[in-house]
């Protein structure tokens, strides 16, 4: 891995959160100085900046962008009790020669009573949808009937978890074999031993949705949260950050017709278990195909693992800071090579550079 | 067997304090962002400004090498033709076949090390220079590597036929003594050369025998004494057997012979007959096999493996393959003699000679920065038959699991990605879906290339894709203003609902503006106008409008009437119809006929009835006027085709 690029973001305080669109040609950033950064990607690779404003009145916690066919759309949610949803519009010609684009508020989702903590699209197969989760145990489910009018979102579904959420995530899987999915991780760091990931699912017959699972055994705060994309498994695979990285396959059984309300049951496994951040782990996020997860903890790095074709899961990278400066924004491709990279040591070996090769 | 516990490469993003802070992450498509930032804060941030940058980062930076492009597209055309031609060859032919298609690969990699040879030797960045060179070194490794791979694998070379292979595969490989040879063949007086013998024994060692012959030749001929040492050793040298490719011989008769030789060449050596001349005693010696000999030769081999195929050569020349790994082990051991410890290329070598196909695999694959070499190798030893399938989670076997990464890779360029798709189409259990995540990802930068991708999508009946990428690009172009550009692009993804809409917009514009715009588009929908209701709606009175134009009357007023008797126009739509009807009415011929003229009354009463009272008082003056005109011109109209339809003709 290396680094190709960097850009300033010039945010006036914290970054919070970063997320690229569908195509990974814009990015968007948010920040405790209130205000959500847009960047688009030129033709020669270039990032700039497209857009920046104010969008709470308290440290905006992330960003989210949904699914190209509703258009360009952002979601924000924020310390400030509330989450937000804007759309790009269509600038005067003028604007574009500046490079500039301007996005406006379509709705702001003012229902919690605490800090939103997270907020995401659900998969675009569902409808134009989101859901947001709050520090007052609450994940509550929109959606925005016209996809034309982004102006319209109604509550569909409160839920309420008991714990205060941090996290939230769709189960990104369109199969007709399976409901509509959401996981809920929870931060609470009372001292007690509940469930603090909770699965719903949504039920055809009540038209609501119920909690299908509870991870009995992560008890500790749980900060990120993640489903894999599915690979047209019939089986559902789920990471959670919480003192370590763990992943869970949950398969789902028969279906029980009972009075439940047609809610699968799981079986549910843990995969994998990596403590190597030897400290609490904040964020875990699958790439495109769920073939590696990236989980971030408090030891400053970020780690990848992958599983091998004997499906034994490794570390397969690191990625760490090391303090040293950088000399303002580089937009040139940086070309070196990765400390430790194997690449230098086959050539190593071909050139016969080792020390033992020549007659000394 | 488990992977040893290697440390994950490290990867260093300047300027972050991991000490101080975290790292927060999303992935791209092709890339991650990865940014500075501190978890676990309840109220917000540090109120001071943040110095963070964004880090855009990337795993495979060989995809962006201009000058490896040949390499991946070139393959690709190999690789698409060893799929295609599995059942034409069996037995015999199929493993020449396969053998001719391990030689292409190896010579798209020799041609790819010569356009990275120029391009190091022209480039004048020294930086850009020495990244060339390591490429360089880094195909020549590849090469070497598949070469020992196709004789031992693919060729599945015998005893005999697999020496001459290796010593094949020494002479090509080992090019650090070729300036001396040079050096000392173009000299004056060669045998005066202070290289001379060593350049002899290079020759001796790589088994060309001719070659130190002929400079023998010249030893003698420069230096009377030797003469009849020269002879000698230029006798032995020729009557030298060796392994031959036909069937003149059988291993056991070689053998047979060889042993009479080698006695032969011991008998002179303990005679004493080159005790003069310490450089053809060594050759002697050589000949003989004696290790220590070859050994003190080191500088001129460079390596374990030349050591081991001249060991061969001189001792055992009828090795069998399965053999090879004893003589591998001791002669790297005998070489690198314990002063440095084997390297990555030196393992995977060592795995090749011990036929542990797995693991060459696997050490390539660490090794490796790009997946390339190891997913085409092993394809092309899957073809052979060679891997046993493992089940796994993430692929059927290894071969797919190899190939499922390379093309993925190949998702992350802006043009390679093409070479990607036809990679998953030959992975059968999980090609498909892999596909169908990456192709909806591609950026649709121009129409151009939404159409190529489109186009991909359909001849692989990939119906979701087409028409999520067909939305997409329709909602880009409404976003745009570009009316037509969505109608077309909704129709190709079959999506009524938006069609219906588009359809609405391009109605209200004509309500504004009076005209439409992109009648060309409207004008030719022909059996694609049935998608929606609205849009059948709009194909239809854009053709009302196009009758009139023509002066068609009579069927222009056909088609008016029934587009609202047929509820093919929107009830909000009526009043403007009526109004265009307006025209038709005050025609000095009389058009509607009767009875058209009370299904216009009927329909006009319809929507007047139809408002409610608060409306009509909601209703301007501009309104109720209208409806008045209408009245009338009905009326008048109905006065004048009673009259003409109740007189007879000619009359």
């Amino acid at each position: 891995m290396f680094v190709a690029r960097s850009i300033a973001a010039d945010h006036r305080d914290l970054i919070h959160d970063v997320s690229f669109d569908f195509h990974g040609r814009r990015m968007a950033t948010c920040s405790s100085d209130q205000s959500v950064k847009v960047w688009d990607k030129s033709e020669n690779g270039d990032w700039h900046c497209t857009a920046s404003w104010k969008t709470h009145s308290g440290s905006v916690w992330r960003v989210t962008w949904a699914h190209p066919e509703f258009g360009q759309v952002l979601a924000s949610c924020s310390f400030d009790r509330t989450a937000a949803v804007w759309e790009e519009i269509v600038g005067e010609s003028n604007d574009k020669l500046r490079g500039q684009s301007h996005w406006v508020k379509r709705t702001t989702l003012v229902d919690s009573r605490t800090s939103v903590t997270d907020v995401k699209f659900a998969p675009k197969h569902i409808g134009l949808m989101l859901a947001t989760c709050s520090a007052d145990g609450v994940v509550r489910i929109y959606e925005a009937p016209d996809v034309m009018n982004l102006s319209q979102w109604s509550l569909q579904h409160e839920i309420s978890c008991k714990l205060s959420c941090s996290c939230i995530s769709w189960n990104p899987s369109s199969s007709r074999a399976h409901s509509p999915m959401i996981a809920v991780g929870s931060d609470d760091n009372s001292p007690n031993i509940l469930a603090k990931v909770q699965i719903y699912e949504y039920s055809e017959n009540t038209r609501k949705y119920a909690k299908a699972e509870a991870l009995m055994t992560v008890t500790d705060p749980v900060h990120d949260i993640a489903f894999a994309p599915n690979l047209g498994r019939s089986f559902h695979i789920l990471a959670v950050a919480t003192k370590d990285v763990r992943i869970f396959t949950l398969k789902p059984l028969r279906k029980e017709l009972t009075s439940s309300g047609g809610l699968t049951k799981f079986e549910i496994h843990i995969a994998a278990q990596f403590d190597n951040h030897n400290s609490q782990v904040w964020r875990v996020s699958w790439n495109i195909t769920g073939t590696v997860l990236a989980s971030s903890g408090d030891d400053g790095c970020v780690r990848l693992w992958k599983a091998n074709y004997m499906d034994n899961w490794k570390c397969t990278g690191i990625l760490k800071g090391n303090g040293s400066p950088v000399n303002g924004s580089s937009q040139q491709g940086i070309f070196n090579a990765s400390l430790g990279s194997a690449n230098t040591s086959l050539q190593n070996s071909l050139n016969g550079s080792s020390a033992g090769r020549k007659q000394s | 067997m488990e992977e040893p516990d290697a440390e994950p490469p490290l990867m260093v993003v300047p300027g972050v304090d991991s000490a101080a802070r975290q790292l927060c992450f999303e992935w791209g498509p092709a890339e991650m962002l990865v940014c500075e930032t501190l978890f676990g804060g309840r109220g917000g941030g540090e109120g001071r400004p943040s110095s963070s940058c964004v880090f855009v980062v990337r795993k495979d930076q060989d995809i962006y090498i201009q000058t490896l492009r040949k390499l991946f597209n070139e393959s690709h055309g190999i690789f698409i033709g060893l799929q295609r031609s599995e059942e034409e060859f069996a037995g015999k032919s199929r493993k020449t076949q396969l053998v001719q298609v391990s030689k292409n690969y190896r010579s798209v990699i020799r041609a790819c090390m010569e356009d990275m040879h120029q391009a190091a030797v022209s480039a004048r960045d020294p930086a850009l220079h020495s990244q060339y060179s390591t490429q360089v070194s880094i195909l020549s490794a590849m090469e070497l590597i598949w070469n020992l791979c196709e004789i031992l694998f693919v060729e599945a070379a015998v005893a005999g036929p697999l020496l001459l292979r290796l010593l094949d595969w020494v002479r090509l490989h080992v090019c650090d003594v070729d300036n001396m040879v040079r050096e000392v063949l173009s000299s004056e007086n060669p045998s005066k050369h202070e290289l001379f013998w060593n350049v002899v024994d290079v020759f001796v060692l790589q088994g060309r025998m001719d070659e130190a012959r002929h400079l023998l030749s010249k030893e003698a001929s420069a230096n009377p004494t030797s003469v009849n040492m020269c002879r000698i050793l230029d006798d032995l040298m020729k009557k030298m057997p060796v392994p031959s490719l036909g069937n003149t011989q059988t291993l056991t008769e070689m053998e047979l012979k060889w042993q009479h030789w080698h006695e032969e060449c011991q008998r002179y050596l303990q005679d004493g007959t080159f005790a003069s001349n310490s450089h053809m005693e060594s050759i002697c010696k050589i000949l003989l096999g004696d290790e220590n000999a070859i050994l003190e030769k080191k500088e001129l081999m460079t390596t374990w493996y030349h050591f081991l195929v001249t060991r061969l050569l001189y001792s055992h020349p009828t090795v069998k393959p399965m053999e090879l790994r004893f003589y591998a082990q001791s002669s790297m051991d005998l070489f690198l003699g314990g002063e440095s410890s084997p390297e990555p290329l030196d393992t995977i070598l060592m795995a090749a000679f011990e036929f542990e196909l797995h693991q060459v695999i696997k050490e390539c694959s660490i090794a490796l920065s790009n997946w390339w070499f190891v997913a085409h190798l092993t394809d092309l030893l899957d073809h052979c038959k060679l891997l046993q399938s493992h089940n796994l989670y993430f692929g059927s076997n290894m071969r797919e699991f190899l190939l499922l990464e390379y093309a993925s890779g190949l998702f992350s360029h802006y043009s390679l990605w093409q070479l990607g798709v036809d990679y998953f189409d030959h992975c059968p259990e999980y090609g498909r879906v892999y596909l169908e995540l990456h192709i909806e990802r591609i950026p649709l930068n121009t129409e151009q290339k939404a159409l190529k991708v489109l186009r991909i999508c359909e001849q692989r009946q990939m119906h979701e894709q087409v028409r999520s990428i067909c939305k997409i690009m329709a909602m880009k172009a409404l976003r745009n203003n570009r009316l037509g550009s969505a109608l077309s692009w909704s129709i190709r993804a079959k999506d009524a609902a938006f069609a219906t809409l588009i359809s609405d917009r391009f109605l209200k514009d004509y309500c504004e503006k009076g005209c439409f715009s992109d009648l060309d588009l409207i004008d030719n929908l022909g059996p694609s106008m049935l998608l929606s209701d609205r849009l059948t709606f709009l194909g239809k009175y854009r053709e009302f409008h196009r009758l009139y134009g023509e002066k068609r009357f009579s069927e222009a007023a056909k088609l008016l009437l029934m587009l609202m008797t047929a509820h093919i126009a929107p009830c909000s739509f009526w009043m403007t119809l009526l109004t265009d009807a307006l025209p038709l009415l005050e025609q000095k011929e009389v058009i509607f006929s009767a009875e058209q003229t009370y299904e216009l009354m009927r329909c006009l009463e319809d929507l007047t009835a139809g408002k409610s009272d608060k409306q009509k008082f909601q209703d301007d003056d501009v309104e109720t006027m209208k409806v008045e005109m209408l009245r009338l011109a009905l009326a008048r109209n109905l006065a004048r085709v009673i009259v003409k339809e109740g007189t007879l003709e000619g009359s």
